[in-house]
């Protein structure tokens, strides 16, 4: 873990023994002072506190969290808060983190963002596969409510069971009903008609976990973490793949770029190679090459960049892995992952992989490359869901960025650097 | 007959107060039966869908869409090995290669003695300490070819 200047909200937490029980919650987090705090307080003045603080949604949409609570109608209907812990998109593993070394942070942030909303009743919709999370949650609520800590609000955990798709938000709500996970149409949006046809907020994990220091700092504290307009706190980021110390890393938002990142808190590029690609907020998000580094790591800068900062999840590539190969692991991700509701990502996502692997085994064509593009372009935005933009959109960033190595594979059936 | 305990129906009683619908508690009974059971057969199946007033068949709906529930019989144990990009920077094909040839099956196959499934997995969320690989839900990180070796040999 490294804290890259100024004040951190999550690491100081990390690998300390105890550190998942309420009494070192008390002791050294907001120790549900903060949830007590915002009991004394109006839904709307909640609601002003969190717009002011600039939190933008961690789960990789980046929407400003005070904004989405404020469209839930204030209608009498039940109403729900949701917990998005389905942490599936490749190379992020930040919430995991959170529920194993402060879940009542995010229990504590939930307790607040219920009572903004208006819901008496909350889910923590966890991954199947983080099996030992769910129990440690399950232990923190269970800690929470005999200590009278939850009031009016009750909080239960739902596991998934090996589905990304789930992470989407009404795919979410889908499973959480004991469906299949297929997202739904929209609109309505979840604000309106979410989970058991009930109003609903969805925030993930590391947003709501942020909540409890805003309401104990003020808004304009949390807004002043943040090292550039529009975008408050501090950001939990995942660097994955090729560097000396990979791990989880916190810094300001917007307070590093992605050169400082890899070199100078992740020890630079293992093995002493060459960076060749950097893949700054998930699998799904396009590609940057070795030169578009100096770029800093938030949401805004990086859009300008023609990419995205997703989840924060950096995966750093070298000189020694074939990107063709890369780009290929990842489209099939989403090939296995697609629902099949939409045709342009079951067929066009599938397609894609195929193109991809005739071209990684040396046996495309020339044409193949423009017809790679092409089936990106015919998935890209037709479906119900972002799934298929998923796979679109590195496919489009790769193949731009590095046709070369698509050239060098068609043309002399292998990597350029091989 | 009944194949899952009493204990399961309790436990199922106990948390249909957590939700405003039956059918909520879908994806719980299907986690408690695999469980108890191993996996998911037909009967199974049937008893889950009178336990909570739906047709099998809107059970099999929902179970078949999630990788994690088995509605054909696995092994005694499950394995998964990531293979997915942050893992694969880090050297996960070797990984599972090597959990092929040491079992002597192919991703997706089950020993011949029934001990154990092995799994080509998408990202389980370990990136930062990849490679990694679950083996019956637990989480193994940072791996190297002997570690795996240990891990395998202690299954039994």
């Amino acid at each position: 873990m490294y804290i890259a200047g100024g004040e951190t909200l999550f690491v100081q937490h990390l690998g300390i023994t105890g550190a998942r029980t309420l009494d070192y919650f008390k002791k050294h987090m907001t120790g549900y002072r903060a949830a007590q705090k915002a009991a004394g307080m109006t839904t709307e003045a909640i609601i002003d506190e969190v717009k002011r603080s600039w939190l933008r949604g961690r789960g990789g949409a980046g929407f400003p969290t005070g904004t989405k609570w404020s469209f839930v109608p204030k209608t009498t209907a039940q109403k729900y808060l949701v917990c998005n812990a389905d942490e599936s998109e490749p190379g992020t593993f930040k919430d995991r983190a959170i529920i194993r070394n402060m879940p009542h942070m995010l229990v504590e942030g939930m307790i607040i963002a219920a009572r903004a909303i208006g819901a008496s009743r909350g889910y923590i919709y966890i991954r199947g596969e983080y099996e030992e999370e769910a129990g440690i949650l399950e232990e923190a609520l269970k800690e929470a409510r005999d200590a009278g800590q939850l009031g009016k609000v009750d909080i239960f955990v739902h596991r998934g069971a090996g589905a990304y798709i789930c992470g989407e938000e009404t795919g979410l709500l889908n499973s959480l009903e004991g469906l299949r996970g297929e997202p739904r149409d929209k609109p309505p949006f979840p604000a309106v008609k979410g989970a058991f046809d009930g109003p609903t907020v969805v925030n993930n994990v590391e947003t709501l976990a942020c909540i409890p220091s805003i309401i104990m700092n003020g808004g304009a504290w949390f807004a002043g973490l943040g090292r550039i307009e529009k975008s408050g706190g501090t950001r939990l980021v995942g660097v994955s793949g090729q560097v000396n110390r990979p791990g989880l890393y916190e810094i300001p938002a917007g307070g590093a770029t992605i050169r400082e990142i890899i070199y100078d808190i992740c020890g630079g590029i293992a093995d002493d190679r060459q960076l060749r690609a950097v893949i700054p907020g998930g699998s799904s998000t396009p590609p940057l090459s070795a030169d578009e580094i100096d770029v800093v790591y938030d949401i805004e800068p990086l859009a300008c960049a023609g990419s995205m900062l997703g989840s924060a999840a950096m995966i750093v590539v070298s000189e020694d892995y074939c990107l063709v190969r890369l780009l290929e692991r990842i489209v099939l991700f989403y090939e296995r992952e697609s629902c099949g509701q939409c045709t342009p990502c079951r067929e066009g996502v599938a397609w894609a992989r195929k193109i991809l692997s005739r071209i990684e085994r040396g046996t495309g064509t020339d044409r193949d490359i423009s017809l790679l593009l092409s089936v990106a372009d015919s998935i890209n935005g037709k479906a119900l869901c972002a799934l298929g933009d998923a796979a679109a959109l590195p496919i489009m960033g790769f193949v731009k960025k590095f046709r070369a190595d698509f050239e060098a594979h068609v043309r002399g059936g292998r990597c350029p650097g091989a | 007959m009944a194949r899952l305990s009493e204990k399961f129906h309790a436990c199922l009683h106990e948390l249909s107060g957590r939700y405003p619908a039956r059918r909520a508690l879908l994806l719980p009974a299907l986690h408690m039966a695999q469980k108890e059971i191993g996996w998911l057969p037909p009967d199974v199946i049937g008893e889950i869908a009178a336990a909570l007033e739906i047709h099998p068949a809107k059970v099999v709906e929902t179970a078949s869409f999630y990788t994690m529930f088995n509605l054909g019989p696995v092994g005694r144990h499950d394995v998964r090995v990531c293979t997915n990009v942050s893992c694969s920077l880090r050297g996960a094909e070797r990984i599972l290669e090597h959990c092929e040839r040491k079992l002597g099956i192919s991703a997706g196959e089950t020993t011949a003695d029934g001990r154990i499934t092995l799994h080509d997995e998408e990202c389980l969320g370990a990136c930062g300490t990849a490679p990694a690989m679950s083996v019956d839900g637990k989480y193994h990180e940072n791996l190297d070819l002997l570690e795996v070796d240990r891990i395998l040999e202690g299954l039994h």
